[in-house]
């Protein structure tokens, strides 16, 4: 496997690029892993590593029905923060982002996070004051790059916003995380893969599961459109289809629910627009960065109905394209590139789960509403912990399907038990 | 390629010259042009600069998959980047430019990149820039994020404007039995046979002119114009300028219309552009077909175009596009092309790649076979065609010849991606080297070229065929195809071991080799080759080079087309502006603005308004240059002292009405509401299923049968609908009318010491509000001296002696009128939001700030609200163990231990000795209390107040300043007793 | 868009209507145990396919409707007020 390094991109340049082999190998099934973890996604590549990485363990298999990382961790808008404040989010969120920071060299590929701040646009004095809750619970909380800044700060640092006199929705301030940013979704997916292979993981595309074999409280195997294949322990982490594996498995309901999330992206621009800005006032949400490329890559709320389809509807098109015109007027002429949805599982608090299950050799991974690209690193991370230990550690005791029993909500909206409203 | 207008051919109108500009030169054009004719017409060649590697760009087609005259039109704040100057419809006046170069695109220094070239494979930015070179050394991201700086600079193509966009756009909706798009030869017969069978149709074409392929045609302007007046008589709604740009669920297409786009000086008030949104039964897809290029060393050379182009540019728009011209070509389509611009006077060469073909038509040119382009020499522009031959174990160069413009046919890949919208996947057709899109299980209907049905005649039956299934009828569709000889595919011509550049997507500049090192390094799938080169992610969306990508990757992994797969085309067919989608709702007019019946009334007497959801309510009404801060500290100690008058008008109301509306009520809210005696309020608290606090307000009995809740401002759209829910859905059998009154009423509070006797002197009977007539939380019907009926209930917000009074709202400004001439006779004044948070807070009565969808009723302190009595909603979930637990936060009063310093709304509250952590409460809201004579707050504490009685914690505020010293108190903080408000 | 038929209004787009949930799930009564609260109120079959689940023409006649849609193709089955007596009248009148 030959390093990446600007030495090897200059020495291939000259030489022809012979020296590039696979990123990761196309092994044939094993009969048995130790580990299945299945989906190929961002989170499931990521445990694999770190089960590798973190806990020594080689024989483990992803299995992705597709092709690696064609799910949500290509279809997301790349936005990495850490600015959440409910006690067990907040610090999740934190480790994510330090591992985060560290990502590009730990697996020698480029995930090109830029730090290039996350600016969350305040229209209110309450506004202000809900925020300074969250943002000082983050400095208290080892964030020490959260602040609010007032108006003038505001424009110095982000001069093209609406701030016009006639404007709706007057701006008054902003929440800023400095060290938030965005991330390039594709390469932090094949950094993954390239790592966790290099590690003797075997990334097994093409192969879905179409059975769960079961012996009581245990499964013992996995029907594949490649063949059965049988296992020591299986992590699911299937964003988008975590109930239909769930009742593959012969387990009943979960507090998720399935809804889809478009993402929208323009046509290459000459660079606008150097932060993430945020907007949510009036019943509007939307969310707006400028890709390397060049692209303006923004989002907004759920279609609001339950879906599985990977397709958006043109009410949020157009609800997500008056938000950027208020937001950024400049835009009227920008024109659309290409739409999209991914299928988010959102649950029934807006907080995630990596959790045990019924069943005593298998691990859930679920529940990322908006959250599942930025908590990639841990969330692999402490998946890999969890499956590897056997017991959820301190950092994840709260992400288990029990906590509504408890009476526990990890509700950083206050929106309460419906999922469509996490957004 | 030297392009020079003919005299005489084309659909231009020469009597209508029109001057544009174009980067700072005047050229001329006439009506009928594009902006790309007429550029080529006046000998403009290199008209854009490529993505990465700034390569000379000029006319690569005469469509929308345009990959090389892509520039800036407009300037300062209508400056359009990115605009395919072959879409671009000509204009008296129109100004256009280069982009992605600098100084200009003649001249780049940009170029310099291209030396570089053999560094910059696909995705080697992968695999660098993370830290020092040359192996990377180093932490974290700060040198990736330098070099993201020049990268950044470097990529992106045109420069958005940075003024806001003056003009405006509309959005419209229509409804229609069939669509059609397109109005090329099958969609025009589409069209009028669903017309003329009686349906209701639209037709939507993209181009200004109607026609498609037909425009192309100079011998096919009769049958167009015959076509054009049969549909327009059978009653099709015609939309040129319009293109469909996406199919969405349930028959819904978005379409957007460029209404004056092409216009000099658009009419005042006109929109720009039009989005539709139209649900048809059926859809008929006409769309076309594209032509391909193959990659080759130099296909990307201003002088290299599609054969269709060529064809346009002669037949349509009267510009001969070359005088020394080669074609080359797969297909028998390019033979018309070859003989109609030898008859127009160019040189022509046809190179045919295949070995033998049998098409007949006469050529004016050479014919060569088994030739195929290896090589386009010239820098700025083409100068010559190296040829290479097939020998059948590769390619072997062949021969050269001069020329200034090179046509190339590569084949035609049907327009599917409409179809694709609706999840229909492409299917390959080896014979016809093209996908077609396979049936679609909801009404929509593929027609003519964009079925893969390349003959004239046929595309007639296809258009009438796809007609009649939309229609519901059986109906055969002719077969694909219909060349004489067929085609033979070629994607790529190069020599063994050849490292030059032949561009597979030339916008993004992805050559033959990316695409083999994303197989080398195992980016073998669609959609890991798409991402990993960026290959059909420009503009065009992979218009020009998906097939080829695929057909290389094929080739490297030993298999078939199909078995590398397609993408999914993703929305929208075509870049739309967001202006577009935005529409009207923009500006002043993003979202509603709701006003109170007494909103205009408030303004006149000197009201500052502030946002409350999409409400403007009184924040404060200054004085003589008074400040916010002078303003409602004036304004609560005045309502305390004397009186005061608030517009609450933006207050839920519901009637909630029926037998068993006391029973409803008695199950939503969290007290008893059973007993409620008619004539009297009760103040109520609903919880959300899972315990935790909703809404709150007071609920009026008015008769038995007949209540009037009120709600929180924001909450009242959220409460109306859960009660609807709740009753349709779970309590059906419950007898109770619901009905959202909120802006039937306008309402005020009245309070303070002398609000009874401001009220009683606004009455016909001065008694009707005497303490025994109206005794606390009472409701009586009143009428006003003016004759108005209204309903006054004594309440209280403020914990003062006070009133609401509602009136209905048209007759909101004269009970204003003469309830604020009492209330200033009597020394009061108007006060706003900021007042009313002030009072609020010193009584310790929580809103929205408080309750923010975490907090338990116990938490809020209102834990005596919570029947034991009876069962309600949340009753069962808010009892779960974490709810339960004796170190929740609950509500506390808090004042500064200084009394005469301030603290924040939002600081957290914190043991002084400790530096971080989540602390033990926070401040929800912070006021100057003019009763107390210093600033208090509200908050949450854990355990609730008593658990720190004489305590010290630190309101911690590190994002705005230093932390301040604070004691916990009852959230009672005057008055506790309530004897002000029973006086 | 989704088109809804509403049994009052007849065919609208979705954006007229808001969603509501799982049609499919029987509220306890209120002094139920909490167990039988959490499952209603916390968990979902979230199915992918056929569903049963509930929409209001919040921007029409207000009803609360049981719609059977499918998840994947977005297809509808089924409008139905959600009042069973209402339900009961309009299949009567049929």
């Amino acid at each position: 496997m030959t390093r990446f390094s600007a030495w090897n991109v200059l020495w291939q340049g000259i030489t022809g690029q012979k020296g590039w082999t696979r990123q990761w190998r196309d092994p044939e099934p094993k009969s048995h892993y130790d580990v299945i973890i299945v989906g190929g996604g961002l989170h499931g590549l990521a445990t694999a590593y770190y089960l590798a990485k973190n806990h020594g363990l080689r024989n483990v298999a992803v299995l992705e029905k597709g092709w690696i990382g064609g799910g949500n961790a290509g279809r997301n808008t790349t936005i990495v923060r850490s600015n959440y404040a409910r006690p067990g989010n907040r610090q999740f969120y934190a480790h994510s982002l330090k591992l985060w920071e560290e990502l590009s060299h730990e697996l020698n590929y480029n995930v090109m996070f830029s730090q290039r701040s996350h600016i969350a646009l305040l229209h209110s004095p309450g506004a202000i004051d809900a925020a300074a809750r969250n943002y000082n619970t983050l400095r208290r909380t080892g964030t020490p790059d959260a602040e609010i800044w007032g108006l003038e700060q505001l424009k110095q640092a982000v001069p093209h916003l609406n701030y016009a006199e006639g404007a709706r929705f007057p701006v008054m301030g902003a929440a800023v995380q400095k060290r938030a940013g965005t991330a390039r979704h594709d390469a932090v997916v094949w950094g993954y893969a390239r790592a966790a292979d290099q590690l003797g993981v075997d990334i097994l595309q093409n192969c879905a599961v179409t059975g769960v074999e079961r012996d009581g409280g245990r499964i013992t195997a996995l029907e594949t459109t490649r063949g059965r294949i049988t296992a020591g322990k299986v992590g699911f982490a299937v964003a988008g289809n975590t109930s239909r594996l769930w009742n593959m498995a012969g387990l009943g309901r979960l507090p998720i629910e399935s809804h889809k999330l478009q993402a929208f992206v323009s046509e290459p621009l000459k660079p606008l627009l150097d932060q993430v800005v945020v907007f949510g006032m009036g019943g509007a949400h939307f969310y707006i960065s400028q890709s390397d490329k060049g692209g303006m890559v923004f989002g907004g709320d759920l279609d609001w109905y339950k879906s599985y389809a990977q397709r958006g509807n043109l009410p949020i098109v157009q609800d997500v394209a008056e938000a950027a015109m208020s937001v950024m007027p400049c835009l009227g002429r920008v024109k659309l590139l290409r739409h999209w949805a991914g299928v988010v599982d959102m649950s029934m608090d807006g907080s995630h789960f990596i959790c045990p299950t019924p069943l005593d050799n298998l691990y859930l991974n679920t529940g990322w509403n908006y959250g599942g690209f930025k908590a990639t690193p841990a969330a692999g991370w402490w998946f890999a912990d969890l499956i590897a230990n056997e017991r959820p550690a301190p950092m994840i005791a709260d992400f288990d399907l029990k906590r509504f029993e408890r009476g526990l909500q990890l509700d950083e909206r206050g929106a309460g038990p419906d999922p469509k409203l996490h957004g | 390629m030297s392009g020079r207008r003919l005299d005489k051919g084309g659909r231009i109108d020469r009597s209508k010259p029109l001057t544009f500009r174009w980067d700072g030169k005047a050229l001329q054009g006439y009506a009928g042009d594009t902006l790309a004719s007429a550029l080529m017409a006046n000998g403009q060649r290199v008209l854009g600069r490529s993505f990465k590697y700034h390569r000379p760009r000029g006319i690569m087609s005469a469509g929308l998959e345009e990959s090389g005259a892509i520039v800036t039109v407009g300037s300062s704040a209508r400056a359009e980047p990115n605009v395919k100057a072959t879409m671009q419809e000509l204009f008296h006046g129109l100004e256009a430019s280069g982009q992605n170069a600098w100084p200009n695109v003649r001249f780049d220094a940009g170029a310099v990149s291209g030396l570089f070239g053999r560094f910059f494979s696909a995705g080697f930015y992968y695999k660098t820039f993370m830290g020092l070179p040359p192996f990377e050394w180093g932490r974290g991201t700060g040198l990736w994020m330098k070099y993201e700086a020049l990268i950044r600079k470097a990529a992106g193509m045109g420069a958005a404007s940075r003024e806001a966009d003056p003009d405006c756009y509309d959005h419209a909706h229509a409804y229609c039995d069939v669509l059609v798009v397109g109005a090329g030869p099958a969609g025009l017969r589409a069209a009028l046979t669903a017309a003329e069978a009686g349906r209701d149709v639209i037709l939507a074409e993209q181009d200004f002119e109607l026609g498609g392929d037909l425009l192309n045609d100079p011998f096919a302007e009769p049958k167009r114009l015959a076509l054009i007046k049969a549909v327009e008589q059978a009653g099709v709604r015609v939309m040129p300028r319009t293109t469909v740009f996406g199919l969405y669920d349930n028959g819904t297409a978005g379409l957007v219309e460029r209404v004056t786009d092409h216009l000099p000086e658009p009419g005042p008030f006109m929109p720009r552009q039009r989005f539709w949104t139209v649900r048809a039964d059926a859809t008929v897809l006409a769309t076309g077909a594209l032509e391909r290029s193959v990659a080759f060393a130099g296909n990307d050379r201003p002088g290299v175009m599609t054969a269709a182009a060529g064809r346009a540019y002669l037949n349509r728009f009267g510009v001969l596009p070359g005088q020394r011209i080669v074609i080359a070509t797969t297909n028998d389509s390019a033979y018309q092309t070859a003989g109609e611009l030898a008859a127009a006077g160019a040189e022509v060469v046809l190179a045919d790649a295949r070995e033998r073909s049998g098409n007949d038509v006469a050529l004016g040119g050479r014919l060569q076979h088994g030739l195929a382009p290896l090589e386009a020499k010239g820098r700025s522009g083409i100068k010559s065609v190296q040829f290479a031959r097939n020998t059948g174990s590769g390619w072997q160069a062949a021969g050269r010849e001069d020329c200034d413009l090179l046509l190339v046919s590569g084949g035609w890949s049907p327009v599917v991606n409409l179809a694709s919208h609706r999840g229909v996947k492409p299917e390959w057709n080896a014979e016809l080297a093209c996908f077609l899109a396979g049936e679609c299980a909801e009404p929509v209907y593929m027609a003519g070229a964009a079925a893969g049905v390349w003959n004239a005649a046929a595309c007639d039956a296809s258009g009438e065929a796809a007609a009649k299934r939309a229609m519901g009828f059986e109906a055969m569709q002719p077969a694909p195809g219909g060349w004489t000889s067929p085609i033979e595919p070629l994607y790529e011509v190069r020599l063994p071991g050849s490292k030059a550049k032949g561009f597979v997507d030339p916008q993004h500049d992805v050559t033959g080799d990316d695409v083999r090192l994303a197989h080398q390094e195992g980016f073998v799938s669609v959609e890991h080759l798409k991402r990993y080169t960026t290959l059909g992610m420009a503009t065009d969306q992979g218009k020009m080079g998906n097939i080829i990508g695929l057909a290389l990757m094929a080739e490297a992994l030993g298999k078939e087309i199909p078995a590398v797969g397609t993408t999914r085309f993703r929305p929208p067919y075509t870049p739309v502006a967001i202006g577009a989608l935005a529409g009207r709702n923009v500006h002043g007019h993003f979202k509603a603005l709701r006003r109170t019946p007494l909103h205009d009334w408030n303004l006149r007497h000197g009201a500052t308004m502030t946002d409350a959801g999409l409400w403007h309510r009184p924040w404060y009404f200054a004085k003589n240059g008074e400040t916010i801060a002078e303003a409602y500290v004036r304004e609560a100690a005045t309502v305390r002292e004397t009186l005061g008058v608030c517009d609450v008008s933006s207050l839920g109301k519901i009637a909630v009405q029926g037998p068993d509306a006391a029973e409803f009520l008695n199950r939503v809210y969290t007290n008893g509401f059973a007993k409620l005696a008619v004539g009297k309020a009760r103040y109520g608290i609903m919880l959300r299923d899972d315990g935790m606090v909703m809404d709150d307000g007071t609920t009026w009995r008015l008769a038995e049968d007949d209540f009037m809740m009120t709600t929180t401002t924001t909450g009242a759209g959220k409460v109306m609908v859960w009660l609807e829910e709740l009753l349709q859905t779970r309590w059906p059998r419950l007898r109770v009318h619901l009905t959202s009154v909120s802006d039937q009423w306008a309402g005020v509070s009245v309070a303070g010491p002398k609000s009874r006797e401001a009220l009683s002197a606004c009455l016909a009977d001065p008694d009707a509000v005497s303490h025994e007539a109206l005794p606390f939380m009472g409701v009586v019907r009143v009428k006003l001296k003016n004759g108005i009926q209204g309903l006054a209930a004594r309440i209280s917000f403020s914990g003062e002696l006070a009133y609401e009074l509602y009136v209905p709202a048209d007759d909101g400004e004269a009970m204003m009128d003469l309830l604020w001439a009492e209330t200033k006779h009597l020394g009061g004044c108007l006060y706003g939001l900021e007042a009313l948070g002030t009072l609020r807070i010193e009584k310790g009565h929580v809103t929205g700030a408080e309750l923010d969808g975490r907090v338990t009723i116990r938490d809020a302190g209102l834990g005596k609200m919570a029947s034991a009595k009876k069962p309600y909603i949340g009753k069962a979930l808010q009892d779960r163990p974490e709810l339960l637990r004796k170190d929740r936060p609950q509500l506390a009063g808090i004042f500064p231990k200084d009394r005469s310093k301030t603290f924040n709304g939002g600081a957290l509250l914190c043991q002084p000795e400790e530096g971080e952590g989540f602390g033990e409460g926070w401040v929800t809201a912070v006021t100057h209390s003019p009763a107390l004579g210093h600033w208090i707050g509200l908050g949450y504490v854990a355990g609730g107040h008593e658990a720190w009685a004489g305590r010290t914690l630190m309101a911690s505020d590190p994002v705005r300043g230093a932390p301040v010293e604070v004691e916990v108190v009852s959230p009672h903080m005057f008055d506790p007793e309530g004897g002000r408000m029973h006086g | 868009m989704i088109r809804i038929s509403c049994p009052f209004c007849g065919p609208r787009d979705h954006a007229e209507f808001s969603y509501g949930g799982d049609g499919s799930i029987e509220y306890p009564a209120l002094d139920a145990p909490v167990q039988d609260w959490h499952d209603a109120v916390f968990l979902r079959d979230n199915i992918c396919g056929l569903q049963l689940e509930t929409w209001q023409h919040v921007h029409g006649c207000r009803m609360w409707l049981k719609v059977e849609r499918d998840t994947m193709t977005h297809e509808i089955r089924s409008v139905t007020p959600a009042h069973p007596g209402l339900a009961s009248v309009l299949e009567s009148q049929a």
